[in-house]
């Protein structure tokens, strides 16, 4: 019998939907950080925060797009992400929104972490 | 039989004002407009040519002029109105050096200030020369001369939407409307005055909410070849080379992005006139948590006060255009006479 890794050896492969499914993603980070750091809320996706971004001008991180990933439950993305901020708050001067951003970064890390121990 | 016209004092000798003014003097009324400025005439004075249609802004000016160059309107500049108050007679109002006057009725059209651009430091504006307002750009096309301070060409332009407007930061988080569609009618004066000099707009959003907004949006792209990027610009700086450097995230690509400028140009926004809030307190009227005036009703009572005898006319209450400015200056007329009539 041909198992799924035989036909991996065939070429054939299942590609994984890029589509974000809604409606079965996690949402229990994204309430995790909204309970505990409401301002989250506000970001209306200008990308201050990204332009100021220390960390972003050398690595993939954007606290805009992490924004959008919490908000739609894609959980996978944020696990690397949280781990690149410097915490240094200039984006805290730039928010137009008063986004509490330093702290909605230490909560995601914060709620990463309690995933991972399955205490969420 | 014949009575003794009533008196309107208008309060603002801007836009709202004038046509208010000259609105009431063409029914019979007796006008007072009151200009804290040496001409009645607002904003629009500065102003080259006006959304969406780049006609010259002189037309409407003229416009206005006429309406408030009424023999029934007795105009008094460089004055201000400091308080209202309603009493069983009539309106009593102080003006500044103390003078009252009487009037049966009270037009407040104290219109709005502009965002002072130096309040936004990392902008850079009064610390970098090429840093410059809407509103200076606006001097420019009337000088018919469009040059970085050290007289040359630029080659490339940025404008930066919602300078003072969507922005905790200054304490405004009202959009103040007219900007988005200013900075598309400018972006495209520029094209057309400098056919190869490069316009990028910074927005967040194009609020394109008015008549033929959205059509200019388009012909900016279509026949003026006009970039817009999403993102809010963070700072800008000034390179080795002289030339401004700004950054910002270009959220729609998902990544930061910087680019040099010759003329950075910033979209300052409405805010509630300092004048129009000195003569809330004193009268007690409502401000809004946008510090405008807050009317009785935002839908079917926006001219009223909740004092008797006075009412709102204009960018007091909102930013607003031209249009709508014009149109809520007719509708407190309305409510105006129709207090006067009862």
């Amino acid at each position: 019998m041909m198992s799924a890794t035989g036909a991996n050896k065939f070429g054939f492969a299942i590609n994984r939907s890029r589509m974000i499914d809604y409606d079965s993603s996690d949402r229990k980070v994204r309430e995790y950080i909204t309970s505990r750091e409401p301002s989250f809320r506000l970001c209306f996706a200008c990308g201050g925060c990204t332009a100021t971004c220390t960390a972003g001008q050398h690595t993939s991180f954007n606290l805009r797009r992490m924004n959008t990933y919490i908000r739609r439950g894609e959980i996978e993305p944020l696990r690397e992400e949280v781990t690149r901020c410097m915490l240094c708050g200039k984006c805290l001067l730039v928010c137009p929104r008063g986004v509490n951003t330093r702290n909605v970064v230490a909560v995601a890390a914060e709620a990463i972490r309690k995933l991972e121990r399955n205490e969420l | 039989m014949k009575t003794v016209p009533k008196h309107v004092l208008v309060a603002g000798g801007g836009v709202a004002g004038m046509e208010a003014a000259g609105a009431l003097a063409e029914m019979g009324y007796r006008v007072t407009l009151v200009e804290k400025g040496d001409d009645p005439g607002g904003h629009l004075l500065q102003w080259h040519a006006l959304f969406p249609d780049r006609r010259p802004a002189d037309e409407v000016r003229s416009y206005l002029r006429k309406r408030a160059g009424h023999h029934n309107i007795n105009i008094i500049t460089r004055t201000t109105v400091e308080k209202v108050r309603h009493h069983p007679g009539g309106v009593r109002v102080t003006l500044s050096g103390g003078t009252e006057e009487e009037a049966d009725a009270v037009i407040v059209a104290t219109g709005f200030d502009l965002f002072d651009a130096h309040r936004k430091e990392e902008y850079g504006y009064g610390i970098y020369d090429n840093v410059i307002t809407s509103v200076d750009l606006e001097a420019m096309f009337n000088r018919g001369r469009l040059e970085k301070a050290d007289g040359t060409v630029p080659s490339r332009i940025g404008l930066i939407h919602c300078v003072g407007s969507r922005d905790e930061k200054v304490n405004n988080n009202h959009c103040s409307k007219v900007c988005c569609v200013t900075a598309v009618k400018q972006a495209i004066e520029v094209r057309q005055m400098l056919p190869s000099c490069e316009v990028f707009c910074f927005y967040m959003d194009m609020r394109m909410y008015g008549p033929y907004y959205e059509e200019l949006y388009r012909e900016s792209q279509e026949v003026h070849n006009v970039n817009f990027i999403r993102g809010k610009v963070s700072e800008a700086s000034v390179n080795i080379n002289n030339r401004l450097v700004i950054k910002v995230e270009d959220t729609l690509a998902g990544r930061p992005l910087k680019m040099e400028l010759d003329i950075m140009v910033l979209m300052v926004g409405m805010e509630m006139a300092e004048s129009g809030a000195k003569l809330a307190e004193a009268s007690g009227f409502r401000q809004g948590i946008n510090s405008f005036l807050e009317s009785g009703d935002h839908h079917y009572g926006n001219n009223l006060s909740g004092i008797k005898g006075v009412f709102y006319a204009g960018t007091c209450t909102a930013p607003m255009n031209i249009t709508d400015t014009i149109s809520h200056a007719r509708a407190a007329v309305a409510e105006t006479v129709r207090y006067l009539k009862a």
